[in-house]
C-alpha cells in the first residue's frame, strides 16, 4: 500500500519509457569531462594546505640570532590535554649587555613532543607567549620506528628527514 | 546473554527454520564496528539484536579527569563526521553551567560553521548510504561537495574531521580573509549539485525499490523509542531542537522544519535532502546579519563553575546530542554525561527491521545515519 503512493500515471510512462534511469545517467555523462576532474594526483602534486593547518610540530628559532624563542614557561605542558609535551629548564648565569651585570635567567634545556599521542588540538601553539611550539602546514608523519615518534628539541626545530618517493 | 536472547541453542516452531546470523563487526555496511546478530528466517528477519562497544574509549570518564578547557578535543572524536556540532554542545553546556555570555558576532559564526557541518555530514551520510544500496555514482559526486565545506573548515581551524572549533566564551580564530566568498560560493553551487543527486536518486526505480516502504516507523512508535533528528521527522513529527529550545541565534533566523509522512527510508532520504537546502537558507542568512565585533567574551582564566549541573541539547545532524555535565566547584567536571542521539536512534533498528530482508538491515542501518564513535563512546 505504502509502495504504491507515490506512483502516478507520469511516473508509469517515464518507467516504461525508461526515462528516470536516462535522466540519471545524463547527469553521470555531463561529469565525464577530463576537464571535471577533481582528484589530485597525490605524490606527484602536493596539495593546498591552509594556512592554518594544523599539523607536524615545530619549535620557532629566533631568525637574527638563531637562538631558540622557548623561554621554558612549561605553559604548553600545562595546556596539552594528553600530558605529551615535556620541558625541561635550567637555570644559567649570563651576561645582561644593556646594564653589564651578570644575570640569571631560565633557559631551555631539552624538548620532548610525543608526537604518537597528539591529537593536534592546537592548545600549546595558543598559549605560547612567544610563538616559539607551533603546528605546520607539514603532514606526513609516518615514521618506521616506534621510537622516533617522541620528537627531540633538534627534530622540532630542524624536522625530521621525509623520504622523497620517486618512480 | 544474545545468545540466550536469541535463542540460538533453542529449537524453532515446527515447520520453521531459524538460523541465527552474525553481521558485523567487520562489515562495511555497517559504517564501523557493529555487530548485528540476525535471527533469521530463510531471508526474512525474524529478531535482530545489536551488539556495541567494539569502539568504546571512555570518553566520559576521560573528561572527568580533565580541566574543562581541555575536554573539547575528545567530543570531536564522539561523531567524527560532525566534529563541530559536537563541540557546540559541550562548549554551549560549559557556558551555560558558568554563566558566560558569548558575543553576537561568534554566535552568528558559530550557526554558520555547524550549518556547514551539517551539510557535510548529510552528504556523507547520502554518499555511503546510497553506495549501500547499490547507487555507486552518487558516492563520490556526495563527496566532492563535502570536500567543498572541509576546505572551508581547514583554512578557518586547520582540521577537516577533528576541528576543536570553538572556545569557551567564543571562538578561537575570527574568519580568514575571504571567508565570507567562500562560503557563498559553495552556497550557490549547492542547489544545482543538490538537484542533480535528486535526478540521479528520486525517481530511479532500483532507489525506489529499495527505499519506498522499507523500514516504517510510525509517529507513534518513533515517539516511544525516543528517536530524535531526521528518522522522528521522517516519521511525521515536528520536532526540532533548534525550534524548541532555540540555542545561539536560531531564534533570529527564518526557517523551515522539514517533515515527512510515512516514516519509511524512503522519507528520511527526503527529510534529510531537504535539511540540506534548510541549512543553506539557514548559513545566507547568518551571512547577510553577522555582525562585527569581538570573537570572545569575558572568560576567566581558570573556569571553575558554581556547584550545580546543568543538562544542555542541541540538534546535531544525527539528533538530539546532549551533554549532562555536573560541576562540584573545582576546575574538573564531577560527571559529564552524553546523550548520543546515534545510539537511541539505533534502537529503532530492531522495531523497523523485522519482517523485512537482509538486504533491507542494510538500508536501513544507512537510513538512520550511525557513526560509531558515537554509539560507544
Amino acid at each position: 500500500m505504502v509502495a504504491h503512493r507515490r506512483r502516478n500515471w507520469k511516473q508509469a510512462i517515464s518507467r516504461f519509457l525508461l526515462l528516470d534511469l536516462l535522466k540519471g545517467m545524463i547527469v553521470t555523462f555531463k561529469w565525464q569531462a577530463p576537464s571535471k576532474c577533481y582528484t589530485v594526483q597525490y605524490p606527484k602534486v602536493r596539495p593546498r594546505i591552509g594556512e592554518r593547518f594544523r599539523g607536524a610540530p615545530r619549535l620557532n628559532r629566533d631568525p637574527e640570532t638563531g637562538e631558540s624563542l622557548c623561554i621554558a614557561c612549561n605553559l604548553c605542558a600545562v595546556a596539552c590535554p594528553e600530558n605529551l609535551i615535556t620541558v625541561t629548564e635550567e637555570v644559567r648565569e649570563y651576561l645582561d649587555e644593556a646594564s653589564g651585570k651578570v644575570k640569571k635567567k631560565r633557559f631551555l634545556a631539552d624538548y620532548l613532543y610525543d608526537t604518537s599521542r597528539c591529537m593536534f588540538c592546537g592548545y600549546c601553539q595558543d598559549v605560547c607567549p612567544t610563538y616559539a611550539i607551533e603546528l605546520t602546514q607539514e603532514f606526513e608523519l609516518a615514521i618506521y620506528r616506534r621510537r622516533a615518534f617522541a620528537w627531540t628539541w633538534e627534530m622540532l626545530e630542524n624536522g625530521i628527514d621525509q623520504p622523497v618517493y620517486t618512480r | 546473554m544474545y545468545q540466550r536472547d536469541l535463542g540460538a541453542t533453542e529449537k524453532g516452531s515446527p515447520g520453521i527454520r531459524e538460523m541465527v546470523l552474525n553481521m558485523g563487526p567487520q562489515h562495511p555496511a555497517t559504517h564501523g564496528v557493529l555487530r548485528i546478530i540476525l535471527k533469521l528466517d530463510g531471508e526474512t528477519v525474524v529478531d535482530l539484536d545489536c551488539d556495541i562497544g567494539y569502539l568504546h574509549r571512555g570518553v566520559e570518564k576521560i573528561c572527568e579527569n580533565r580541566p574543562y578547557t581541555h575536554i573539547e578535543p575528545y567530543f570531536d572524536r564522539l561523531d567524527y563526521v560532525a566534529g563541530v556540532s559536537n563541540n557546540l554542545v559541550y562548549i554551549e553546556a560549559v557556558e551555560k553551567l558558568a554563566g558566560i555570555e558569548v558575543p553576537p558576532r561568534a554566535q552568528y559564526i558559530r550557526v554558520i560553521l555547524t550549518e556547514l557541518q551539517r551539510i557535510a555530514s548529510h552528504l556523507l551520510w547520502l554518499g555511503t548510504h546510497a553506495m549501500d544500496i547499490g547507487a555507486v555514482t552518487i558516492f563520490l559526486y556526495a563527496f566532492r561537495e563535502r570536500e567543498e565545506v572541509l576546505n572551508i573548515f581547514e583554512n578557518y581551524f586547520g582540521a577537516r574531521l577533528t576541528t576543536n572549533a570553538l572556545r569557551i566564551g567564543g571562538l578561537f580564530y575570527d574568519t580568514y580573509p575571504g571567508f565570507e566568498e567562500q562560503v557563498r560560493e559553495f552556497c550557490r553551487i549547492f542547489p544545482e549539485r543538490l538537484n542533480e543527486y535528486e535526478t540521479i536518486l528520486n525517481e530511479n526505480r532500483i532507489w525506489l525499490g529499495r527505499t519506498v516502504g522499507v523500514g516504517v516507523l510510525t509517529a507513534e512508535e518513533a515517539k516511544e523509542l525516543s528517536v530524535t533528528g531526521p528518522v522522528l521527522r521522517g516519521s511525521g513529527v515536528k520536532w526540532d531542537i533548534r525550534k524548541a529550545f532555540p540555542y545561539e541565534v536560531y531564534d533570529e533566523l527564518d526557517w523551515e522544519v522539514p517533515v515527512g509522512e510515512n516514516g519509511d527510508t524512503y522519507d528520511r532520504y527526503l527529510v534529510r535532502m531537504e535539511e540540506m537546502r534548510q541549512s543553506r537558507h539557514i548559513i545566507l542568512q547568518a551571512l547577510d546579519r553577522l555582525p562585527q565585533g569581538p570573537i570572545l567574551g569575558k572568560v576567566p582564566k581558570m573556569i571553575r563553575p558554581p556547584v550545580g549541573e546543568v543538562y544542555h541539547s542541541i540538534e546535531s545532524p544525527k539528533g538530539e546530542l546532549g551533554v549532562y555535565l555536573v560541576s562540584n566547584g573545582t576546575s574538573f567536571p564531577e560527571r559529564l554525561r552524553i546523550r548520543p542521539p546515534s545510539q537511541i536512534n539505533l534502537q529503532a533498528l530492531r522495531k523497523m527491521a523485522i519482517g523485512h530482508m537482509v538486504a533491507d538491515v542494510i538500508a536501513l542501518i544507512g537510513s538512520i545515519d550511525i557513526v560509531l564513535g558515537e554509539v560507544d563512546r
